[in-house]
């Protein structure tokens, strides 16, 4: 076994410190030792999404990136979205409005997705949409409510602006 | 007693789903969030080889890594104490050899044959590559075409490669050939594809030593199938498996059966005498799982010279792989079965024959019986261009319209009067603007556009009420503080059951949606759990039952205590009043405070407490209906196919939760899309699957489907809320729909196809091929 090193990163606001060895995945280390159980892992290769969170307010694939490389930085999940206990971020309130989710698995990294996607393209067609979220697998809802929920979330976080 | 059902209130409404707060935050629970104190890790080493085998088996280096704590083989592990058997699989009928973990030889890639327990999934797996074993490759058994007649078999045990012949002839039919003005004959084609769940398949067990206990958190979608066959494989009772239920990232068939690793970590949890976690990762689940749909059924259809139906032929083939889940299946005859569909066939007569092969077993897979739709809704498109004639006038002359109901099918089914196939097939080729589109697809073929449209219309026999199917139970209980609890047998994983069962118990209580909680798993009565399009109708009449009971009670309390008439009494959203004198009231917790804590003031004879048990036993089947219809793109030069609109008409009786319904539609269709157009669990021709990763096996993105347009028609079923099962329907009719669009705009090449997957390189084949 290799040697344990050192871990430190802020996750939703909170230092969050720990050890693992070099080859710990970043989702790993964000749901076993800063207990973020909504970063979830449908593939473990990058392609399904689901453990999307920011790494210093960009999407990235937890699966695919070592804890070490996020080291000192400052990572978001799921759970660091909704400004409080009581209220939704607009894109949680949309995908719940819209039926934007069945099962739930994909939903975390979807929703972190469409957050980033919308800051970087606050008003987009239904095309750009389309393929802003195609980098995140759904086999329960054909994709229809995430679309119109992002759709809604987009027109929200305009006007709240 | 008299105490009619409210209204509905919230039955019909698109009730925000009560799940959603949790799963949109991220605080769902998951299999793999659960964390027990000294929980250890499972990884199983498989099988590379389709067939081979075991020469050498040393697990010692593995053993000796640091941090692992057991490796288990065959012959540590297999010694279970009874069947490892599915409910649903009877004890006398033929089966593969049951093992946990592959003993002296391996039968498929994916094969497990080693299984390690470590402190982490990194160190197991780590030990799984110490594992030094030695394999003597055997030639494999690939083709399920040709496996009937190999002289190798894939279990040497049954002498044969068969697991199931079935003929039914039909004498009757004979005349309709002789005399028929058309005879046409295909054989249709669907190829592997696998369910693909979000969230793989897992298993937390953790045994308690002195107290025989196995509780178990699984990513299943019966917990009772959990229970009972967790229970069989242990060898303990019932009441010693505790089976927690909760968060269920999809499952779509794949997840209602033990799957043998399921069973190896419970008996494996048992012997270590240490919580044990599997989690199940993508590459063992697109190999090892399940995989579903691939079969053929040749067609052989009569039809006189007005385009009616005469009689059909089918002869239907499938392919079990190795190690069928949940046992050897046989959705061939149910395929053959109900291949007259919605239509007037005329005598059917049928073969059903199932085969093994050296491949992933077979399993469910929503709809696991759609053959019978794609076979029977390609060829009607096929009969139609052989005699000339638009394939929905051919589906208009031929289908049962409501003078026809109740209609017996010569196959055996029975349908009542509650089917509606002509009003969806109008309703959706209105919603297509089925004459307009023709006359664009013509003037687009002038312009060198290949444009198609496809259509399929079908029956759905859902909620199927027998064997172990047959019944589900509610237990409801309002709480001394007026909230409902309602323990049940189902296994929600994307159905919306916490919301749309609250829905069924809101109106029939008269409380709300958010005043019901559901409880699955361990506390509930046995039910299969949900699948099979089921949860609706024998569930949720479960649910009303125990509604109606519970409200019956609440009434007979209330009139006693506000001295009034049951007669005169209502009860909505938690309050029970007098009707018209809205201020002569009390509220469901003041009754339920009443019937626990001051028993005292009951009315003479009143049993303490607010609880009520009932259990639905279901008919049949209550069928549901539907039509896709759906237009395409084709580009000639890559072969590419866009869809561009998809409008789906159909009928679940009366919707509980439209939202909810819509959305089970729309990913059925997105998943029947994906088949056809996308997925394909590939084998090359020694048995080795190609499509390991999502970067082979192609699961639709947002950017390849279109909008889906639904509309409904509502003729209530006979069972007391009226509902149909809707949840496999649009798997079903997705898969000859599109289908049947390509082949549509394929036929100004004349060229007619005949197998799935459609992908671009098929479609230029087709096309090459015409040019030929």
């Amino acid at each position: 076994m290799a040697d344990q090193v050192p871990l430190s990163m802020t996750v939703n606001g909170r230092t969050r410190r720990g050890q693992g060895e070099p080859r710990l995945t970043l989702a790993d280390f964000l749901r076993e030792q800063a207990l973020c159980t909504g970063v979830h892992l449908g593939c473990e290769h990058g392609v399904c999404g689901s453990c999307t969170v920011l790494m210093d307010g960009e999407a990235v694939r937890s699966c695919l990136l070592f804890a070490v490389q996020a080291e000192g930085a400052h990572i978001t999940t799921v759970e660091g979205l909704a400004p409080d206990d009581e209220t939704l971020h607009p894109v949680q309130e949309a995908f719940r409005d819209c039926h934007g989710l069945q099962c739930g698995f994909c939903t975390p990294g979807f929703v972190v997705s469409v957050a980033a996607f919308l800051e970087a393209n606050p008003d987009p067609s239904d095309d750009e949409i389309r393929h802003g979220i195609a980098g995140n697998l759904c086999r329960c809802t054909g994709y229809q409510g995430i679309v119109a929920a992002t759709r809604q979330a987009a027109g929200v976080m305009r006007g709240g602006e | 007693m008299a105490s009619t059902s409210a209204a509905a209130r919230y039955v019909g409404q698109s009730v925000k789903r009560l799940e959603d707060p949790r799963l949109v935050t991220g605080h769902g629970r998951y299999v793999d969030d659960i964390v027990l104190p000294g929980m250890l890790h499972v990884a199983f080493g498989r099988s590379d080889l389709a067939r081979a085998a075991i020469t050498h088996l040393d697990t010692s280096a593995a053993e000796a890594l640091d941090g692992v704590h057991a490796v288990f083989t065959a012959a540590n592990l297999n010694s279970h104490n009874d069947s490892l058997r599915a409910s649903l699989h009877p004890p006398e009928s033929p089966a593969p050899p049951a093992n946990m973990l592959a003993d002296g030889d391996v039968r498929f890639v994916g094969d497990p044959y080693v299984m390690v327990v470590a402190e982490s999934r990194y160190i197991a797996e780590d030990a799984i590559e110490l594992v030094d074993v030695e394999f003597e490759p055997l030639e494999p058994v690939v083709d399920y075409e040709t496996a009937a007649d190999s002289e190798i078999h894939v279990h040497p045990e049954l002498g044969g490669n068969l697991a199931h012949d079935l003929p039914v002839p039909n004498p009757a039919q004979q005349e309709a050939f002789e005399n028929a003005a058309h005879i046409i004959t295909e054989t249709w084609h669907q190829h592997r594809q696998t369910n693909v769940p979000m969230e793989t398949r897992g298993i937390v067990a953790s045994w308690q030593p002195h107290a025989g206990v196995m509780e178990v958190w699984a990513s299943t979608q019966s917990p009772h199938e959990m229970q009972l066959v967790g229970a069989r494989v242990l060898g303990i009772g019932e009441h010693k498996i505790v089976v927690h239920f909760g968060d269920v990232g999809g499952g779509f068939g794949q997840k209602m059966f033990l799957g043998r690793e399921d069973m190896a970590v419970l008996v494996a949890a048992k012997l270590l005498a240490s919580p044990l976690k599997w989690i199940e990762d993508r590459r063992e689940n697109l190999l090892a799982s399940n995989h579903a749909r691939i079969e053929q059924m040749t067609v052989k259809m009569a039809v006189d010279e007005d385009g009616n139906f005469l009689a059909a032929d089918l002869d239907q083939l499938e392919d079990d792989g190795a190690y069928p889940l949940g046992g050897p299946a046989t959705p061939g005859a149910m395929a053959t079965m109900l291949y007259p569909g919605p239509y007037r066939m005329g005598p059917v007569s049928w073969r059903a024959r199932t085969v093994y092969t050296n491949t992933c077993g077979r399993g469910a897979y929503r709809g696991p019986w759609q053959m019978e739709s794609v076979a029977r809704e390609q060829m009607i498109d096929r009969v139609a261009r052989e005699i000339g004639m638009d394939p929905l006038e051919l589906r208009r002359r031929n289908v049962l319209k409501p003078d026809d109901l109740p209609y017996q099918v010569s196959t055996g089914l029975h349908f009542e009067t509650t089917i509606s196939p002509e009003q969806t097939l109008e309703q959706a080729a209105e919603m297509i603007g089925y004459d307009d589109f023709r006359a664009e697809q013509a003037k687009a073929r002038e312009q060198g556009r290949y444009l198609g449209l496809g259509m399929a219309l079908y029956i759905e026999p859902t909620s199927m009420g027998m064997g172990p199917l047959g019944t589900e139970s509610a237990m409801l209980r309002v709480e001394v503080d007026g909230h409902v609890n309602v323990f049940m047998g189902t296994g929600s994983h994307g159905q919306s059951l916490e919301t749309t069962i609250a829905q069924l118990v809101a109106d029939e209580l008269g409380v709300r949606p958010e005043d019901v909680t559901l409880h699955q798993g361990h506390g509930s009565g046995y039910g299969f759990g949900t699948g099979g399009s089921r949860s609706a109708v024998i569930a949720g009449s479960a649910a009303r039952a125990a509604a109606s009971g519970v409200r019956d009670k609440v009434v007979a309390i209330a009139a006693h205590l506000m001295e009034a008439s049951a007669d005169d009494l209502e009860v909505a959203d938690g309050v029970i009043s007098v009707k018209g004198t809205p201020a002569a009231s009390m509220t469901m917790a003041q009754v339920a405070a009443t019937a626990y804590q001051n028993s005292d003031a009951l009315p003479p004879g009143t049993e303490a407490g607010l609880e009520h048990t009932a259990r639905y036993k279901a008919p049949p089947a209550t069928h549901s209906n539907a039509c896709h219809i759906c237009t395409c793109e084709l580009d000639p030069d890559t072969g590419k196919v866009t869809l561009l609109r998809y409008v789906v008409s159909e009928d679940c009786g009366v919707l509980i939760n439209p939202m909810v319904v819509d959305g089970q539609i729309a990913g059925g269709v997105v998943q029947g899309i994906g088949g056809v157009l996308y997925e394909h669990c590939v084998y090359d021709e020694s048995g080795n699957p190609l499509a390991s990763t999502f970067l082979d096996y192609l699961v639709p993105t947002a950017a390849e489907v279109p909008e889906l347009e639904c509309g409904h028609v509502v003729v209530p079923s006979d069972t007391p809320g009226g509902h149909k099962g809707t949840g496999e329907g649009g798997a079903i009719g997705a898969p000859p729909a599109v289908f049947n669009a390509v082949a549509d705009a394929l036929a100004p090449f004349g060229v007619y196809p005949n197998r799935q997957p459609l992908d671009p390189n098929a479609v230029l084949s087709l096309i090459a091929s015409a040019s030929d």
